[in-house]
């Protein structure tokens, strides 16, 4: 691309700060997402995905600081700005779907009024046009009778339902970069289908951005065209989806691809990966993964792996790679 | 494997839930109907001896519902089960509770926080006189390796634990009295995938080596491909699907089965069927949908759909379909990998 | 589990045991320190009361009364020229053993029925919280009184109103938390291995949920000594010429211009009993979390 990429971050390091030490959660995480892209983050609970997605949201709870990087968004850095003005990109040009609607949404207050208030807000309309708007939005989600719908309050609907009303709410000021943290987790595999479907229409017909968190590698594989693997609060691997879900070149990506059931391979055996992941407070000295690794060497154990090309777009965390890879494809 | 006696059978069970005052209905009944859930309507189900039986099904599908009233903690409003082909009482005693056993989903609940491993173990296992007093903590420690867990967990609390490590600690209470069947309701959705396997792995070993049989309850498709033998399909409180699971997921004979099929998110493939892609979502269990429950949704439905609650019948002998166009439905093919976006034959 | 929330959980649970210190070793939380500081004291100061007081505190001596802070009488001698300082060293004696008496007979019962109620449900359950309702209707102070006006001063009427009237918190914090734990796997878990209802009840729910009454009840023991102290205010309590500091505090506020101690004494008495004794329990609050089984 020869466009600035739309987002970009620069060694991310995110932490909680105590008196005495500093537990790091993030660390030295980069990736670019540029316009129209689908960038996934897969990594499991505690890999540090979900932190990094609200780093760039600015929705990090409480305690939680950026330690050192940078986040540039469409040249302007994210890190540090004005708690004003980074509100003002909230929405009109960054919106964020969350993993389970019920809980971000507003349970006393209409659903259509909830889509309304961002449009209202951003765009200066008037309230009615802000209804017509919202409801225009719901339509343009597949939400059946929207114009009746608009009145129900979160409860009255199903998960799904909801789940479209908050895709509803994130696109209505046509944001140019859609954050979504795990948002088919808590959905049915059939409503899952629909919502996937839907996320990728509509940031081809809006030509927005989407950042994708989940633990789903099948769910990544339908929706992005690249993504970034975390382990341990690092990124591991990053690269087009197909190719590394093809051919991984980190001992943690193929681990976890072999320990994934897969229904077109039904008679693959599943590997799982040994032992569990490190506490992020007594993080190993060198590679996260090497106390896991059956690949590991004694360089392992020294020094965490930066990440490095091993072919044009894609890199990985690991020293052996080359090593371990070609022996396997060899 | 199939002329033997069944471990367990289902017959015709119920389970309606009253919502709202139920002194109120009781004085002006019929008010609201509406209040009236409809968890189970009539299921029926035998689970083999040493075979692992899939439960799917999406939320509402009432496949907990069925789990819970098999193991007995929730009561059916009609209804047998029968363990061994004797119909089980309202009221089990202690020896019939031992047999079937249930591991649930959620490993953080369930472990008592303030119980060490081995007070758990040692408590069922002096309740039902497993072993004698002395040999109570080599009796742990045997089924603590059984789960591939170590002797040292036994002092340990569940707070030490990681979520798949306490998974194998409530499998091994769950085996600690010898039971017969095991009801597993979802129980390695809350995992992580790297540790999904070894739990998988475990409940095919306890088939194997234990001859257990086990009820798997899930909605990861690709999970119960992988596990088991068998597979029912359930749908608003009703079974309408049950197969061997290669039959089952290469010649789904239900349009609702074969949704759930082309929804799967696939790792490989390019893409899924198209035709038969659900739209909406389930009707409510309050107000089941007249004639076949599955008809406002399917592509495949006609007036006779509407009419007639169809019950399973065989298609052939390891297959039963409770589609009364089973026999009419297109061939169905998952795309093949690599392929995108073809128009499947109509 | 979601992973996200299970991050987030994560971290404001250590964020909670780190701000309460909940792993620390007994010794370094300050106000269970603290607490037991100030409560061991006076504890104290109760049980020696014969050994360190240096006068009866009922022998009337009405040649030297309402005397000022001397050399003879530390903190005064009251109207009846009683030493002010035994009086309030032998108060401790009936002020903290009906403060903490009190809250034993409404623990025991009221979590008995709020556990009872919670597990078994139905028209247990209806009736006892029925009854609990209309006992949580009176304000505590209002029972209180008119159960004491009723049964006449003393120490066992005061026991019987406190109990009759506190047994309802301790019913409706069990009962609640015994709706929440039996929802538990690992309740449901312990049911379906064949264990007895009250094997299950005892072993299973006791120990997770008795912890909230066990803190409740020791902000009870303040309410309950302010009760035994607004009692004696009014007259009402233990009868004269016991010492007792409410009746103190009532004794003394005739000469409040004059010998301030006689009032002011006693009534910082309670306040430093009230707030050692909740620091206490704060402070076993932390100690009780099962985060701490380690």
């Amino acid at each position: 691309m020869v466009d600035a990429p739309l987002l970009s971050v620069t060694d991310l390091a995110l932490g909680v700060k105590r008196s005495s030490s500093t537990n790091v959660i993030v660390d030295g995480v980069s990736f670019d997402v540029n316009k129209g892209d689908r960038f996934g983050i897969v990594g499991e609970s505690g890999s540090g995905k979900s932190m990094t997605l609200r780093a760039v949201a600015g929705l990090l709870p409480a305690g939680v600081k950026v330690l050192s990087g940078s986040m540039l968004y469409n040249g302007k850095e994210l890190v540090g700005m004005a708690r004003r003005e980074r509100r003002m990109l909230m929405g009109p040009e960054i919106a964020m779907i969350f993993q389970e609607p019920m809980t971000a949404l507003n349970p006393v207050m209409r659903v259509g009024e909830q889509i309304a208030e961002g449009p209202r807000r951003h765009l200066g309309l008037s309230r009615k046009a802000a209804m017509d708007l919202a409801i225009a939005m719901m339509a343009r989600t597949g939400i059946p009778d929207p114009a009746r719908r608009a009145l129900a309050y979160p409860h009255q609907l199903s998960g799904g339902l909801r789940q479209r009303i908050m895709i509803a709410m994130a696109i209505s000021c046509r944001p140019k970069l859609i954050l979504c943290d795990e948002p088919t987790t808590a959905l049915d595999v059939t409503v899952q289908h629909q919502v996937l479907r839907l996320l990728e229409e509509l940031c081809d017909d809006f030509d927005a951005s989407l950042v994708f968190v989940t633990h789903d590698l099948a769910v990544v594989n339908q929706t992005c065209q690249s993504l970034a693997v975390m382990y341990a609060g690092r990124l591991v691997e990053t690269g087009p989806v197909k190719q590394v879900f093809g051919d991984p070149r980190h001992p943690y990506t193929k681990g976890l691809l072999d320990s994934a059931p897969d229904f077109d391979q039904p008679d693959r055996p599943l590997v799982p990966i040994p032992g569990v992941p490190p506490n992020l407070a007594h993080r190993p000295q060198g590679c996260s993964f090497a106390p896991r690794c059956p690949f590991v060497e004694e360089v392992c154990l020294q020094t965490p792996p930066p990440l490095f090309e091993v072919e044009p777009g894609r890199s990985s965390a690991c020293f052996l790679s080359d090593e371990i890879f070609k022996k396997v494809i060899a | 494997m199939s002329e033997e006696r069944p471990a367990l059978r289902v017959s015709d069970i119920t389970k309606t839930y009253h919502l709202g005052n139920a002194l109120v209905e009781k004085l002006f009944p019929k008010r609201d109907v509406h209040s009236r859930l409809t968890a189970l309507d009539g299921v029926n189900l035998e689970l083999r001896k040493g075979e692992i039986l899939a439960l799917v099904g999406e939320s509402g599908s009432g496949k907990s519902t069925l789990a819970k009233i098999i193991v007995g903690s929730t009561a059916a409003s009609s209804g047998e089960i029968s363990y061994e082909g004797s119909p089980l009482a309202k009221r089990r005693d202690r020896n019939t509770m031992r047999r079937i056993q249930m591991v649930f989903q959620d490993p953080y609940s369930s472990l008592n926080p303030r119980m060490s491993v081995g007070a758990v173990l040692a408590e069922i296992l002096l309740l039902h006189k497993i072993v004698p007093r002395r040999e109570v903590r080599a009796e742990s420690i045997r089924l603590l390796k059984l789960v591939g867990m170590e002797e040292d967990a036994l002092d340990a609390y569940p707070s030490q634990f990681s979520g798949g490590q306490r998974q194998r600690i409530a499998i091994a209470r769950a085996l600690a009295v010898r039971p017969d069947v095991l009801i597993a309701d979802e129980p390695v959705s809350a995992l992580d995938v790297s540790v999904q396997a070894t739990i998988l792995e475990l409940f095919t070993t306890l088939r194997d080596e234990l001859g257990l049989s086990i009820l798997f309850v899930a909605h990861n498709l690709a999970v119960v491909q992988h596990l088991s033998q068998r597979v029912a399909v359930m749908y608003l409180g009703r079974i309408v699907e049950l197969a061997d699971t290669e039959e089952l997921f290469a010649n789904p004979r239900h349009p609702y089965t074969r949704a759930l099929i082309a929804s799967i998110p696939r790792m490989t493939a390019e893409s899924v069927n198209e035709d038969v892609l659900l739209e909406g979502d389930p009707p409510s269990p309050f107000n089941i949908p007249a004639g076949c429950r599955f008809n406002p949704r399917c592509a495949f439905a006609t007036e006779a759909c509407t009419l007639t609650d169809p019950a399973l019948m065989p298609v052939n002998d390891a297959h039963l379909s409770a589609c009364i166009r089973f026999k009419e439905l297109p061939t169905f093919a998952t795309i093949p990998i690599g392929l995108d976006h073809t128009k499947q034959e109509k | 589990m979601s992973t996200p929330t299970a991050i987030l959980a994560g971290f404001q649970a250590k964020r909670r045991s780190a701000r309460s210190r909940s792993l620390k070793p007994w010794y370094q939380n300050g106000s269970l320190v603290a607490g037991m500081i100030i409560v061991g004291l006076l504890v104290l100061m109760a049980v020696l009361a014969p050994v360190i007081a240096p006068y009866d505190p009922i022998k009337q001596d009405l040649t030297a009364t309402l005397q000022s802070p001397n050399a003879l009488h530390w903190l005064g001698t009251d109207k009846f020229g009683r030493d002010v300082l035994s009086r309030l060293i032998w108060g401790a004696q009936v002020n903290l053993r009906i403060g903490f008496l009190a809250v034993l007979i409404p623990f025991v019962f009221g979590s008995i029925m709020g556990g009872l109620a919670g597990y078994f449900g139905g028209w247990f359950d209806a009736i006892v919280m029925r009854v609990v309702d209309v006992f949580f209707a009176f304000p505590f102070y209002v029972m209180v009184i008119a159960l004491v006006f009723i049964l006449g001063s003393g120490e066992a009427s005061i026991y019987l109103a406190i109990a009759a009237v506190s047994w309802v918190s301790y019913a409706k914090i069990v009962r609640g938390e015994v709706l929440v734990a039996k929802k538990q796997d690992y309740v449901i878990a312990a049911r379906l291995s064949g264990m007895s209802h009250a094997r299950v009840l005892g072993r299973h729910i006791g120990p997770n949920v008795l912890s909230q009454a066990i803190i409740y009840g020791m902000s009870d023991i303040v309410m309950d000594i302010m009760a035994v102290v607004t009692l004696g205010y009014l007259g009402l309590g233990i009868a004269p010429p016991t010492a007792e500091w409410g009746s103190m505090i009532l004794d003394g506020q005739e000469f409040i211009t004059t010998l301030w101690q006689q009032a002011t004494i006693p009534g910082l008495i309670v306040v430093v009993t009230s707030l050692g004794v909740s620091w206490l329990g704060d402070g076993l609050s932390d100690m009780l979390s099962p985060e701490r089984r380690k």
